[in-house]
């Protein structure tokens, strides 16, 4: 919302510059974006009048103006072709500034003296874009001013103030509902625009009906006989410009001027155009046509609003105005519809045609059907006096069920409570008063009648919200929940175990990526998951940016590749990662209830020191530090993973996640010429298994443990984990532990088989072991290891 | 034989000192101590002693043999004392060859500042609350007091997936669960993942992430609302930092308000990150609507709250001077490892 503050000192008075108006309307609640000044750069630029033009005889592209600026005529050359004789032109004087600073002085152009320069509209610091082609093109061609008259003055160049008006305030998308916010924040007062209207005896010959009352709350017309149609006052069109309004004529830019002084949108009628002089406000038929102002033909809907007359679509209502009855500049009778819409019908239209005006985001926010009537009558009242039209007699007002008036009473204790503050009733009737609201006090309470343009307040909380924005934020006394009762911060325990996650993954070097939550099928194809993978059941978005943005991710693997990916192709030589994030299973599709937002975690690396082991490491220092017990890795089937270089990962018999070098296949897809390593794990399954909260303190061994070697050759596809668990189990409570610390394969070693080499440590918790003992074990170690895989003591 | 034993004290005198290793040292010991050694050698000439005499050369016997033993000991600390200084000597490495490293990984620069924001919450007696992300459209908007037509929904433009499940515009439908299941007093912060459709630039992205926060009790206060997060400010921004409150539109709050932080860049003076205003916009922060607390279960008459959401993605950028969002979801390890 763009308001000239010369505008608004039209209806109260206030003294401070706008920087500070700014500064003191946000904090009061009507945030202030930018402050555009027009005129503070522009100094000695004065209204022209062309007296002559000719050709410089020395320049083709040259011409020689004699301008006259009052006091004197001067001679000043131009490169601009769009002037003529006659016409009223900005100049700048010598020793004038422009804006950005720029100077201009005397000087000589092709051996003539220029005293000066014709000025364009962007010259002057105005947007153009908004200008008919005669004043765009070349100079700025304004109507009969007064000569040598400064242009600051005759234009109006002054503070323009950007609001950003929040979504619950319609009110203030107005001159005059800013106004009223500025004196409330100042505790003045405002007025309105004095309206003075002058009817001709002659009846109004329209008449109105509403056939949709649940869209259309109400609708007020007047008519204007015998107006010519012409361009508005440069008063008129410099506001309506400065609002980001492009001027067209008399009559619509009164529409326009009005809706911005007022708030309240209009349409003026070719009323000639209306069949019968009858305006009839109805939903439209499916697949109903209406060509609209700006050019297009829309299709309409039953659901939308339309302004008719008895054969056709005039209007859409709210919206934009039908070609069939557009003002043009034969028009001489003119309908000025001044209406109120249900605001969610009009969203409803304007978002389904693709089509939002300034009218049309003014009307879906819902407006005050009370200020109908004045709107209508302001711009009569403009018409006439623009047009030299007349108002004739009688205003049609159908207004099938008339608002009732909001009181609510709201207690002066309890609007403390919620502040924090110590205001007396006094001081709340007074601000309330200061913006419109009607206050009695009734004893402790307030009854606060509410003016129809703040459909916003419906309580007692609002009312608070009115008295604190006007008292101060600021002014309330900050407090640290004084009242209230003491409560400790806690993490729950799959929070405090995600932590723990994240420390482990930090610690074994692995860095943390967080990327988006989307993918497309094609990341899918792209890891070769199988066609009929559940993982290809995705929740589906229906309105997405793209197609590879197209669903919620069922796995966190392609995200990883493609950051894998990145930085393999910035040659970034070693790459340790993580990420920790949701994936989405959904429980059927479409969608019937929320699908399972399931905590995953994927590992990926790559680089000189990465291989399958380093990557188990990090799992099995999770799991260490997690304490998740009986874990077995079995070879995966996983088709996404190399089959030889792949583990699940198996806790009592469950599957919590997947490891290894991904599928060579899988590193073509992704152009990365490299062993690339993933893991996958279910976080939720992880935590499951999480005994981390359950350790308990287990005795020092008091007696010393025997170390005993042990070396054996085995076939070469033999587990060594199978080896271990022979261990243990023959063992049983004598092994206090077990380390592989070799396994080979090459010289002496048959082809087909591996030497593998253990430490075992024998112990007893009760006593010193001898050697009998030990040695007894050990060599039943041998034996079994001899039954079961065929190992040879080497 | 007196003299003959003074003579040998005086000879082992000589010929310790030509020792400089532990070696000759010991040869030493062995030449005069020895079982074979000199001094058993003379000794064994004491059978021809008077009785007389034998105590005296005894006694001096003993005497020398005590000398000697004493000169070895300190003759071997001497040498002790020396090879090691000289093994220290040997030792010496250059102190600047760069460190042996087991590299440890780096947090997002994300999870850093929510970390840093978590611990100040906890503090202050917030527990940490997460919802789902795919919502139901009654907890995204409509319990948060924006029912289908409100005009506040065009300001979020929505991921649907059904006509009645979406993805989540903002964190605030973890507001309504938490009090759905829980009786006041309720503290909570709820970190989280949104979704709104922009297209990815500079400063958006259609996931971003936003943290939540709702204090509900008897007797909460628009001053606690301001109190508790100006404390926050100056926690995370700095003990000089300035709050201000603006009021502002939220659907499920009322009053509501923005909080603007004075500049940490400039102090507020006023520079490029600040927009040469001095403030910078960090938070939405209101009180509860009661509409919001009834629609939740909780009697509006007799408790009160305060709630607030904010950026994570543009607190980080500003932290840290990062001035493109994408940055953080390119997740190249370079800048990761900033961090
Ligand atoms: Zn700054």
């Amino acid at each position: 919302m763009l308001v000239s503050y010369s505008w608004l000192k039209d209806y109260v008075d206030v003294l401070v510059d706008a920087k500070k108006l700014a500064d003191d309307l946000t904090m009061s609640g009507s945030k202030v974006e930018t402050i555009k000044s027009y005129g503070n750069e522009i100094k000695n630029v004065v209204i022209g009048k062309i007296i002559s033009i000719e050709k410089h005889p020395d320049a083709d592209k040259l011409q020689v103006g004699i301008v006259d600026v009052g006091e004197e005529k001067l001679q000043i050359i131009t490169g601009a072709q769009n002037i003529k004789v006659g016409d009223y032109i900005p100049v700048a004087l010598h020793g004038s500034t422009l804006p950005g600073g720029v100077k201009i002085k005397r000087g000589k152009l092709r051996g003539l003296e220029s005293n000066g320069m014709m000025c364009s509209a962007k010259e002057l610091g105005l947007d153009e874009s908004l200008l008919p082609d005669y004043q765009r093109n070349g100079i700025f061609i304004l109507p009969e001013l007064p000569i040598g008259e400064d242009i600051k003055k005759v234009l109006e160049l002054d503070d323009v103030i950007e609001f950003e008006i929040t979504p619950n305030r319609p009110d203030c998308l107005s001159v005059v509902g800013i106004a009223r916010e500025t004196a409330a924040t100042y505790r003045k007062s405002y007025r309105m625009p004095e309206i003075k209207i002058y009817e001709v005896a002659d009846k109004n010959p329209a008449n109105v009906t509403i056939d949709a009352d649940d869209l259309c709350y109400r609708y007020v017309a007047r008519v204007i006989r015998n107006a010519k149609i012409g361009p508005s006052p440069i008063w008129m069109q410099m506001r309506l410009l400065k609002a980001g309004i492009r001027p067209i004529n008399n009559i619509v830019d009164v529409t326009n001027y009005v809706m911005m002084e007022l708030g309240q949108p209009l349409h003026a009628f070719d009323l000639d155009k209306v069949k019968n002089r009858h305006i009839i406000v109805r939903r439209a038929k499916n697949g109903e046509k209406l060509v609209t102002l700006d050019d297009k033909e829309r299709i309409l809907d039953s659901e939308m609003l339309v302004i008719a007359d008895e054969e056709k679509a005039i209007g859409l209502a709210g919206v934009m105005g039908g070609q069939n009855t557009e003002i043009t500049d034969d028009t001489v009778n003119i309908l000025i519809e001044s209406a109120n819409f249900k605001g969610s019908n009009i969203r409803y239209t304007s978002k389904k045609l693709g089509l939002r005006s300034e009218a049309s985001s003014r009307f879906e926010k819902g407006l005050d059907p009370e200020i109908t009537v004045m709107a209508c009558n302001r711009a009569a009242q403009l018409m006439a006096e623009l047009s030299g039209g007349e108002i004739l007699n009688g205003i049609v007002d159908v207004y099938p069920k008339p608002i009732e008036e909001k009181v609510l009473s709201v207690r002066h204790k309890k609007i403390n409570k919620l502040l924090g503050t110590n205001l007396t009733i006094g001081e709340m009737k007074n601000i309330l008063t200061f913006l419109d609201f009607g206050v009695i006090c009734d004893g402790e309470n307030l009854v606060v009648k509410v003016p129809a343009f703040r459909s916003d307040i419906e309580g007692e909380a609002d009312i608070a919200e009115e008295i604190g924005r006007m008292y101060g934020y600021n002014n309330i006394e900050d407090t640290l929940l004084k009242g209230t009762q003491i409560t400790a911060g806690v993490k729950t325990r799959e929070q405090k175990l995600e932590d723990l996650v994240k420390e482990v993954f930090l610690s074994c070097g692995l860095n943390e990526i967080i990327t988006t939550s989307f993918m497309g099928m094609k990341d899918l194809d792209k890891i070769n998951l199988p066609d009929d993978s559940p993982l290809r059941k995705a929740v589906k978005i229906m309105n997405p940016l793209g197609e590879d943005q197209g669903y919620m991710r069922t796995t966190l693997l392609p995200s990883m590749l493609n950051v894998v990916y990145t930085n393999y192709s910035r040659k970034v030589s070693d790459l340790k990662a993580f990420e920790i994030s949701r994936v989405f299973i959904p429980k059927s599709l479409p969608l019937e209830e929320l699908p399972v937002e399931v905590k995953t975690t994927v590992i990926g690396m790559y680089g000189h020191d990465v291989d399958f082991l380093t990557l188990k490491g990090v799992i099995e220092v999770l799991l260490d530090v997690l304490n998740v017990n009986n874990v077995k890795y079995v070879r995966s089937e996983n088709t996404l993973y190399h089959p030889g270089r792949s583990a699940d990962i198996i806790v009592d018999g469950e599957c919590i996640g997947v490891f290894g070098e991904i599928n060579p296949d899988i590193e073509e897809n992704y152009d990365i010429n490299r062993e690339v390593y993933v893991a996958e794990l279910n976080l939720e399954l992880l935590f499951k298994h999480a005994k981390d909260d359950e350790r308990k303190y287990k005795l020092l061994p008091k007696y010393p443990a025997v170390e005993r070697d042990i070396a054996v050759l085995v076939d070469k596809n033999t587990f060594v984990a199978d080896i271990e668990s022979i261990i243990r189990e023959t063992g049983g409570k004598l092994v206090d532990d077990v380390k592989l610390f070799d396994v080979y394969t090459g010289e002496n070693i048959p082809e087909d088989k591996k030497s593998v080499a253990y430490s075992i440590w024998y112990r007893s918790y009760e006593r010193t072991l001898t050697d009998e003992e030990v040695n007894k074990v050990h060599d039943k170690i041998i034996r079994k290891l001899n039954e079961k895989l065929g190992a040879q003591l080497r | 034989m007196e003299e003959t034993l003074r003579n040998l004290l005086e000879e082992a005198k000589r010929e310790l000192e030509t020792v400089d290793s532990i070696k000759s040292l010991e040869e030493l010991r062995v030449k005069y101590l020895g079982k074979k050694g000199e001094l058993t050698k003379i000794l064994r000439g004491m059978g021809n002693l008077s009785p007389e005499e034998r105590p005296v050369v005894g006694k001096i016997s003993n005497e020398v043999r005590a000398e000697i033993e004493s000169l070895l000991a300190a003759k071997r600390d001497e040498i002790l004392k020396v090879e090691k200084e000289e093994k220290i000597r040997s030792e010496y490495i250059d102190i600047t060859l760069p460190g042996k490293v087991h590299e440890i990984g780096h947090k997002h620069p994300m999870t850093k500042v929510l970390d840093e924001i978590k611990d100040i919450f906890l503090g202050l007696g917030f527990s940490i609350a997460e919802g789902p992300e795919i919502e139901l459209d009654y907890y995204n908007f409509e319990a948060l007091n924006t029912p289908p037509d409100h005009p506040a929904r065009d300001l979020q433009d929505t991921f649907y997936i059904t006509k009645n499940i979406l993805l989540r515009t903002q964190t605030s439908p973890v507001q309504v669960r938490t009090m759905e299941k829980n009786k006041p007093p309720i503290k909570v912060i709820s970190p989280g993942r949104v979704y709104r459709s922009d297209e990815t630039d500079a400063t958006h992205s259609p996931v971003f992430n936003q943290i939540e926060g709702l204090a509900v009790d008897e007797g909460i206060t628009m001053g606690d609302l301001k109190g508790v997060l100006n404390l926050f400010a100056k926690r995370l921004f700095g003990s000089d930092t300035k709050t201000k409150f603006r009021p502002h539109y939220f659907p499920f709050t009322e009053p509501s308000a923005e909080m603007d932080v004075s500049c940490f860049a400039c102090g507020g003076k006023g520079c490029r990150v600040c927009g040469y205003s001095g403030w910078i916009e960090i938070l939405g922060s209101g009180m509860v609507h009661p509409n919001v607390l009834r629609m939740s279960g909780i009697d509006p008459e007799k408790y009160s709250g305060f709630a607030f959401g904010m950026g994570l993605d543009r607190i980080t950028m500003l932290s840290y001077g990062i001035d493109d969002l994408r940055l953080l979801y390119e997740n190249d390890l370079r800048f990761i490892k900033q961090f």
